[in-house]
């Protein structure tokens, strides 16, 4: 369970959010909603950790996660605008270095598997930097299969995706709900996500 | 190394050790600079090109150049590795890797040590196997010579542990290059004295034991402090 | 009691140590003039001319408490600097950051005032002594922090980044220390040094604190009035800005 408690957000001179707080059960999602530049992708940046808040808290599990440091980290999994990958390496070495800097150990056949399930079998030993835009993201969103991070905080999930994909990519986050997990994700368009109680957090600028 | 679960499409879930987190870093890295060759040669061209200076501008006269030769090679060496201390975390800046490594369970101060490791592979060994190449350029004895790559092998990991430091503060800062060189090159000089002057002292014959002894202990300090203050640095670049 | 922990944080904000700044700061001035006119006075007329180097000497009453002043306000730096970063107070940083200057100010006024000595002792400019050396490095470790101050633009990220730097750097400086001087006493041509100061008459001694004691007055006014400077800078959308600069 996630729990965010009055937080606020300071960018230079602007107070982009404040008094920020929800609570997230196991199989709920939480859409964060806002223009651009109203400080989502800041928000999320919060929730991992990456940032601190200016006041507040944010408790997982009631604990909180300052005092929790790995523990905390264990159990989440980000996925930004970055895809996080390397151009020079080939899809199949970004997923299994990806894992293993995650601590999961993925061997050869494994990784082909998971890489067919995101679409991209016969391109696995491909340098990234051959593979298209929406191919690259599909590398990005593969983190999600070998993850075993209770909660996703998503930024931006479904751009670049075409439509076949993005539905697939729903899918995955209803089965994530279903099984309990959590998701806590910004996206510009309306994406129909069949799974978990949902929640709408609107940041007014 | 890796755990080889027997899979059945059920999804991966043993997890790596400590080493085995450390070697994927290291072995990413070095795939990374194996393949973009031309990132790794500048620094080592850079080294060569720098000593082979010297003589130009002084003469060549060797008596001199044997003098000199010590303090020469060691500043080119400490020059050749701050050029390539920028690319240590900028890269991995840029595309999101950094950011998954902060949040990485694995602790940061693991996966930084990992990659100064990969660092000191890719840029350090090098200059430490030409060195001695180098150094029949000026003369110097087979004794010296080998004094120079002793130094040089414990000096310059110790040249990447501080320079790590550097370059995680001045991640994506203005004037990132010249400013990571005011800031590190106050704190390579023990490195210098010690280094250089172990091979001076061999030379004149008063035993290099003392600075390589001292040499290696601020190696061991830097180990210790030098990985802790880059992932304060790095936590606070990301911020 | 209870009294002066309130106290305490009380003025730990901006807020409200920006008006008590400015009550001291007459105060360190005048100390610091009274300690000067002081020193100087013993300084040049009372302290003893010295046997072997005359009358010259008389600038290490400058150059003395100069070095020594660049050394206790790095320490000091690095000290506001590390409270700022564990502790996560705003203020501690501004105090840090306005320190700097004037030590680097001092490290110069070292170097300059050795170099104006060493030219009538030793024929040259410059020596290549352990203490000079060392101050040179020192002047090369403030700039370093300011430079990486300057050159962020985020205020709470330029100020821990400052803060990793001036920790990172206060542990060194005791190894560079030590191994300049190490450098210098191995490298033998080195017979002329600093260190061959004048033995000293407790006129001079006394001179030297005196002139410390007007640097250390100095040095915490011209802070206080930087940490005035970068308060309202940092602090201008807020509203006791405004009243305070009416």
């Amino acid at each position: 369970m996630l729990t965010a408690i009055n937080l606020a957000c300071v960018r230079g001179d602007r107070r982009l959010f404040a008094n920020l707080g929800f609570t997230l059960e196991p199989g709920g999602r939480l859409h964060v909603t806002g223009e651009n530049g109203s400080g989502k992708t800041s928000l999320l940046r919060i929730l991992c950790g990456l940032s601190p808040s200016e006041t507040g808290e944010i408790r997982w599990q009631n604990e909180p996660v300052k005092h929790l440091g790995d523990e905390y980290r264990k159990s989440v999994l980000y996925l930004g605008h970055h895809n996080a990958i390397k151009e020079e390496l080939t899809a199949l070495e970004n997923l299994r270095t990806a894992a293993a800097l995650a601590g999961v150990a993925v061997d050869h056949a494994e990784g082909t598997e998971l890489l067919g399930k995101v679409g991209l079998s016969g391109r696995e030993d491909l340098p990234v930097r051959f593979l298209s835009q929406g191919q690259k993201r599909r590398v990005a969103l593969s983190r999600l299969l070998w993850s075993t991070a209770p909660l996703w905080v998503l930024d931006e999930p479904f751009v670049a995706l075409d439509t076949a994909a993005v539905a697939w990519l729903a899918d995955i986050i209803g089965t994530h709900l279903s099984h309990g997990g959590m998701a806590v994700l910004t996206s510009h368009q309306e994406v129909a996500i069949n799974s978990g109680i949902a929640q709408t957090l609107r940041i007014a600028s | 190394m890796k755990n080889t679960a027997a899979m059945n499409g059920a999804g991966p879930s043993e997890d790596i050790g400590t080493f085995g987190v450390l070697a994927a870093v290291v072995r990413r890295d070095l795939l990374l600079a194996l393949r973009r060759k031309s990132e790794v040669m500048t620094a080592l061209f850079f080294f060569v090109i720098v000593v082979s200076l010297f003589p130009l501008g002084i003469g060549p006269e060797m008596n001199l150049l044997r003098i000199i030769a010590p303090g020469v090679l060691w500043v080119a060496a400490l020059l050749a590795t701050m050029l390539s201390l920028n690319r240590l975390f900028a890269g991995d800046q840029a595309d999101g890797t950094l950011e998954q490594m902060v949040l990485s369970p694995a602790p940061l101060g693991l996966l930084v040590i990992g990659k100064i490791v990969a660092h000191w592979l890719v840029t350090g060994l090098p200059l430490v196997l030409i060195a001695p190449v180098l150094g029949l350029q000026y003369d110097l004895s087979g004794r010296a010579l080998a004094v120079l790559i002793l130094s040089l092998l414990v000096g310059t990991p110790l040249l990447s542990l501080i320079g790590a430091i550097g370059a995680a503060l001045t991640l994506g800062v203005r004037g990132g290059g010249v400013l990571l060189s005011l800031l590190t090159l106050p704190l390579y000089i023990p490195a210098l004295i010690f280094g250089a002057g172990a091979v001076e002292a061999d030379i004149s014959g008063l035993g290099a034991s003392g600075h390589l002894s001292l040499l290696a202990a601020l190696l061991a300090l830097a180990c210790f402090f030098a990985p802790w203050a880059t992932t304060a640095a790095l936590r606070i670049a990301l911020e | 009691m209870e009294n002066k922990i309130i106290h305490w944080f009380k003025y730990g904000s901006p807020q409200t140590f920006y008006p008590l700044a400015g009550k001291m700061i007459p105060w360190f001035w005048a100390l610091a003039a009274i300690f000067c006119i002081a020193g100087l006075w013993v300084g040049f007329f009372v302290a003893p001319t010295d046997a072997t180097q005359g009358e010259a000497y008389r600038i290490i009453f400058i150059h003395v408490p100069a070095s020594w002043m660049s050394m206790f306000l790095y320490i000091v730096m690095a000290f506001w600097a590390g409270i700022g970063l564990s502790l996560n107070t705003r203020l501690s940083s501004m105090m840090a950051s306005s320190i700097a200057p004037t030590g680097a100010l001092f490290a110069f006024l070292s170097l300059w005032t050795g170099s104006l000595w060493g030219k009538p002792m030793w024929g040259t400019w410059w020596v290549w002594d352990a203490r000079l050396t060392s101050e040179l490095i020192l002047l090369f470790l403030y700039l370093g922090f300011m430079a990486l101050q300057a050159a962020i633009d985020e205020p709470r990220r330029a100020d821990k980044s400052g803060a990793i730097l001036a920790l990172v750097g206060v542990v060194n400086v005791p190894i560079i220390y030590f191994s300049v001087k190490w450098w210098n006493t191995l490298h033998q041509g080195a017979s002329i040094s600093m260190n061959k100061a004048p033995t000293m008459a407790v006129t001079m001694l006394w001179g030297m604190l005196l002139m410390a004691l007007a640097f250390w007055m100095y040095s915490i006014a011209v802070a206080l009035q930087r940490a005035r400077a970068i308060m309202l800078e940092r602090e201008m959308h807020t509203d006791w800005v405004k009243y305070a600069v009416e």
